[in-house]
């Protein structure tokens, strides 16, 4: 890679040896990817919770701590693995709890905010077009690099401290023009009328189209209508998770794609119709032998105020079933926001329970199967039934009426 | 018997020995791993139940994400953790996890590896020379 001056002088440690630390791995991934250069990033957002990064991760922090480690951007921490309010219930063993605090702490005097949130785009930080971010977490790269046309690739948690610490990141990959072309054309031609629907197809492209370095253009069908922003989360979600694809367009409705004109002429790998049938059969996939369940989970990513409202309106005033538990992700912005409206006491009153601050599949699901005796999820989350199965569970994907529906009877259809 | 050598396009990390497991599925340590003990845990996965530490996985490329950035710091801290990484297509959290974890990633490697390996076949990364080497032994012939 070719230094400037700044980051020469990074690299010699005249900004600390925190800064020199980071900007050495740093070289080592952009000469790996064959960057050129750097690029000053002006928010990172970083995975990093006791789960994810153990003992080895927690005295990683500690030692960019002791070098003088400190962000020098805004910087945001994703969902995180503990939920405090709910840890007990949930059965959750108080040594995550305790070294998640501890985690927490160390996060803080570098200089992260522990905002524990996944849909910080809804609710913190929306990168204006074009600007250049380094972010964690597949589902918010997806959603900046696609919905608002941001600039970031994966950036893992260590990658996207040492950003943070360097204000900068090598440019590769989507931060370039020509990587964020299209490379395959799927034609939408059946209607979808919700989140899972738009998970659904994420899922069946995201199995075809499986690699980080493909870009799925969509192209609806006359007829079908485009996504609201939840839609997108999840499609940018489920699209990550099956096929670790870190951008899509959607012809008339992203801003890189407003027309097929402006697309470009890049050689297309793959051209294929996502049809109604093929939805369906996305759906069986996850059809139960037995269709009894004891819990169903709304999260992955976490929920804005708008799909809390859904679930509410969804459950008509009825109650879950004994011995069910439903469980409902969101970030404390959100769920301050639900309680003002009123819509938190619409979802206690159901019996289900509104997590913050974290997201299910990272509470240590394998733990709460033991604890629980749980063996089936339901869900409208695509991207929560593709990761759970390594957790031991069977994943059950509805869409969301049919989940509020297994919620008060104990069935799934 | 020979030695015979695979080329990669891209790499990084330390030069290893280990014996290989060879997965035909996309990889992703959050999906398919037990990360607390080092074994693939995923109920539909070939190599469910195999433990991981010490070994180098071989396979065709990733899925999701994140995670494997931590992931591999974490196992290696605990012990538990791959030797090694060879994929035809990768991520970059992958690249970034090894790179934090200071264990070797192989990329882009010659698809015709996959015809040629068994798991518990014995390798030699070079990632300086962008290459993997396969030791002669009891199931390569």
């Amino acid at each position: 890679m070719l230094l400037n001056d700044e980051e020469k002088a990074i690299a010699e440690g005249a900004q600390g040896e925190a800064a020199r630390m980071c900007i050495e791995q740093q070289i080592e991934v952009g000469d790996f990817f064959g960057a050129e250069r750097f690029v000053p990033v002006s928010n990172v957002h970083m995975m990093g919770d006791y789960e994810v990064m153990g003992n080895a991760g927690q005295s990683f922090l500690q030692r960019l701590l002791d070098a003088g480690g400190k962000v020098r951007v805004g910087t945001s921490r994703n969902a995180q693995c503990v939920e405090y309010e709910y840890s007990q219930r949930l059965r959750q063993s108080v040594e995550l709890v305790s070294h998640e605090k501890d985690v927490r702490k160390l996060l803080g005097a570098l200089g992260i905010w522990t905002v524990d949130t996944c849909i910080g785009y809804q609710t913190l930080y929306v990168p204006r077009f074009g600007e250049h971010i380094a972010w964690g977490d597949t589902g918010t790269v997806a959603y900046a690099n696609s919905v608002l046309g941001a600039r970031t690739n994966y950036e893992s948690g260590p990658a996207a401290i040492a950003s943070a610490i360097t204000g900068r990141t090598p440019a590769y990959g989507f931060h370039l023009d020509e990587v964020r072309r299209p490379t395959a054309r799927i034609v939408l031609e059946a209607p979808l009328d919700d989140v899972a629907d738009w998970g659904a197809l994420g899922g069946i492209i995201g199995d075809r189209v499986r690699d980080y370095w493909s870009v799925p253009a969509i192209v609806l069908a006359p007829g079908v209508r485009g996504p609201s922003p939840d839609e997108l989360k999840h499609l940018g979600a489920a699209l990550a998770s099956h096929g670790s694809l870190a951008m899509f367009h959607l012809v008339g409705v992203t801003p890189e794609a407003r027309s097929e004109r402006e697309l470009g002429t890049k050689p297309l790998r793959d051209e294929f119709s996502v049809t109604r049938a093929d939805l369906e059969s996305f759906y069986e996939r996850t059809t139960p032998a037995d269709p009894a369940v004891r819990l169903v989970v709304f999260s992955a990513p976490q929920l804005s105020l708008s799909e809390i409202e859904t679930i509410a309106d969804a459950f008509a005033g009825r109650r879950i079933a004994e011995d069910m538990t439903v469980l409902i992700t969101t970030n404390a912005m959100v769920k301050a926001a639900a309680a003002s409206t009123g819509i938190e006491g619409r979802i206690a009153a159901t019996g289900a329970m509104l997590l913050q601050g974290t997201c299910w599949y990272i509470m240590d699901p394998a733990e709460m199967q033991r604890q629980f005796g749980w063996t089936r999820v339901v869900t409208n989350s695509a991207k929560l039934a593709n990761i759970i199965k390594a957790h031991g569970y069977e994943p059950i994907l509805r869409p969301t009426q049919v989940c509020v529906d297994a919620a008060v009877t104990g069935a799934v259809r | 018997m020979s030695e015979r050598i695979f080329t990669c396009e891209r790499a990084l990390g330390p030069a290893t020995e280990a014996t290989v497991l060879v997965s035909m599925r996309t990889f992703s340590p959050r999906y398919d791993l037990d990360r607390e003990n080092g074994i693939f845990s995923r109920s539909d996965h070939p190599l469910q139940g195999q433990r991981i530490a010490g070994t180098i996985l071989v396979s065709p490329g990733v899925q999701g994400g994140i995670a494997g950035g931590w992931a591999f710091m974490m196992m290696r801290g605990r012990g538990v953790g791959f030797a090694g990484l060879v994929f035809g297509k990768v991520n970059p959290v992958m690249v970034q996890g090894a790179a934090a974890a200071g264990i070797p990633i192989l990329a882009g490697v010659d698809p015709a590896i996959f015809e040629v390996l068994r798991n518990g076949d014995h390798v030699r990364l070079e990632p300086a020379a962008r290459r993997v080497v396969v030791l002669p032994g009891p199931s390569y012939g």
